[in-house]
């Protein structure tokens, strides 16, 4: 599903943000992404979004090679990718049922299917009803969520969030989490980064820490790591 | 296709109900479009009413053959019958000395003055109207050299000096007026283009929200179209206003004023045709003016 072979990312102010970075992640995997604030957890979400681009390296989602993709390709790409921001990126002029049906009123979904599915993603992050409501009126964990049902209702095969519980308190972060789980038990990649490490202890899935752009430890990969093509990779300076 | 055309009416409205909300600034640009188109469609109204009143070209080339004041009515018939078996000549109107002068006395106001007269001092007079093949100035030229050879033929008159001089006139203001609309519809695209990239910048939050749940650069683009169609549509249409004021308001005394030269000229607005491209126009101007700004400030905005 992801699969990021020798990665680099430097950006023009000359971090660098990645550096060699490998990691592979499986269709129908949940991977908890932790590591200091910093250490390139948040580029590597942009990465994979095309927010980014990698600056050497390949890195493929879901079959396409995101360093070479064409600009004008991004956009029907990132509508298989479900994307929940820290900061929740909602329109706080707009009602939440024109934010969670966004991505389907960009894929061109008729009205109707779109009254249903937004009715179906509120209704899964337990906000059916608050339709008509603006974010500014829901509390910060119901304008997370709101951002998890915009994620969730274009039915992407990959969900990737940005420290989702980054401003909440423990009961509402766990369910939060919550919510991501029951979402890779039906099939969805789930990638979550965060620094909550006393959060994710208590769920059983896959973790990879990262420090400073490179795999610093956490769970083996199910698959086997690929053989690290030692090329002469002059350290940019 | 069915949903394409749901989601551009929807996208339609919706630019329209954002504009609603700020009536004051829709207002100001609308009014601003409306004022700049008006002033070259005013000109251009213009010119096609002297053109009108100066009764085209054909009228123009006519020639007049008076007669001498010794020749009869029979010898100017006859002179208007050879005029008229000519090839150059497609028609010929014989003006008898007591129809030009009641014709004057009509049209100049000296009605009473002429009566003092004894005799009738106007002569026989023929309007030779030179066949279309030939209007050109040199087989004009032989027309006339030929006509003044004729019998009983005093003068031949050929008014081409001032219609060619008023004819250049013209065109000269026609093309200031060219020109001018040209330059309108710059400065219309310049502020078309300015207010969308304001419109752009106020909801910049909102395109990269967009962009990053998958929305295309055309799909960011649509509503701000729509915004430069309608600022279009309502700068058209003041713009028609202004011109429809306009012709009403001098529409009156330009009609006093010909009805004391003897003619029943009245001015004439833009007409459906000429309604229709104004309105038209100023829709293409700000879809156009809206299309370069957005292509240009979207690209520019990525989320981060």
């Amino acid at each position: 599903m992801i699969r990021f072979d020798n990665v680099w990312k430097r950006y023009p102010n000359g971090r660098e943000a990645l550096c060699d970075f490998t990691l592979g992640i499986e269709r129908g995997e949940m991977v908890f992404l932790t590591g200091h604030s910093g250490a390139g957890k948040s580029t590597l979400l942009k990465l994979i979004a095309v927010i980014e681009r990698p600056t050497r390296g390949t890195l493929v989602v879901n079959g396409q090679n995101t360093a070479t993709m064409p600009r004008k390709k991004i956009p029907s790409f990132r509508r298989d990718i479900g994307i929940v921001f820290q900061d929740h990126k909602l329109l706080m002029d707009r009602p939440v049922y024109d934010n969670v049906g966004l991505p389907l009123v960009i894929a061109g979904v008729p009205e109707k299917e779109i009254t249903k599915r937004v009715r179906a993603a509120l209704d899964q992050v337990g906000l059916l009803g608050r339709e008509q409501n603006r974010p500014i009126e829901l509390s910060t964990g119901e304008q997370q969520r709101v951002g998890i049902a915009r994620a969730i209702v274009g039915k992407p095969s990959l969900l990737i969030a940005d420290e989702p519980t980054g401003n909440l308190d423990p009961d509402l972060a766990v369910e939060i989490m919550n919510i991501f789980k029951r979402f890779n038990e039906v099939g969805v990649t789930v990638l979550v980064a965060t620094h909550d490490v006393h959060l994710i202890e208590r769920y059983g899935v896959r973790r990879v820490i990262i420090e400073a752009g490179r795999v610093a430890g956490g769970d083996a990969e199910p698959p086997p790591p690929l053989p690290s093509i030692v090329v002469d990779r002059v350290e940019p300076s | 296709m069915k949903q394409w055309l749901e989601r551009h009416v929807q996208t339609m409205v919706g630019s329209l109900g954002r504009l609603w909300q700020q009536p004051f600034a829709t207002m100001l640009t609308i009014l601003v479009i409306g004022i700049a188109l008006a002033l070259p469609a005013c000109l251009h109204v213009l010119v096609q009413n002297v053109r009108a009143a100066s009764g085209g070209w054909s009228n123009a080339l006519d020639v007049s053959v008076y007669m001498k004041q010794s020749a009869t009515l029979e010898e100017a018939k006859s002179v208007a019958d050879r005029v008229r078996k000519r090839r150059d000549v497609s028609d010929v109107t014989l003006v008898s000395a007591d129809e030009a002068l009641e014709e004057f006395r009509k049209g100049s106001g000296f009605g009473e003055a002429l009566d003092a007269l004894k005799d009738n001092p106007l002569p026989h007079a023929l309007i030779v109207r030179p066949a279309e093949e030939f209007r050109d100035p040199a087989h004009v030229a032989t027309l006339t050299s030929e006509l003044k050879t004729l019998p009983g033929v005093d003068v031949v008159q050929l008014d081409t000096e001032w219609v060619s001089r008023f004819n250049a006139i013209l065109d000269v203001v026609r093309r200031v007026v060219f020109l001018a609309a040209g330059l309108f519809a710059l400065g219309i695209l310049v502020i078309v283009g300015n207010t969308i990239r304001l419109d752009i910048e106020n909801r910049r939050d909102e395109i990269e929200v967009t962009k990053l749940v998958g929305g295309s650069d055309a799909f960011v683009r649509r509503p701000f179209l729509y915004n430069g169609v309608w600022y279009g549509l309502g700068g058209g249409a003041i713009a028609w206003l202004i011109v429809a004021i306009v012709i009403m308001v001098l529409g009156d005394p330009v009609q006093r004023i010909a009805g004391l030269y003897g003619s029943s000229f009245a001015l004439h607005g833009l007409g459906v045709e000429g309604s229709l491209a104004l309105v038209l126009g100023a829709i293409l101007l700000g879809w156009f003016g809206s299309f370069i700004a957005a292509t240009r400030e979207l690209r520019g905005i990525e989320p981060k």
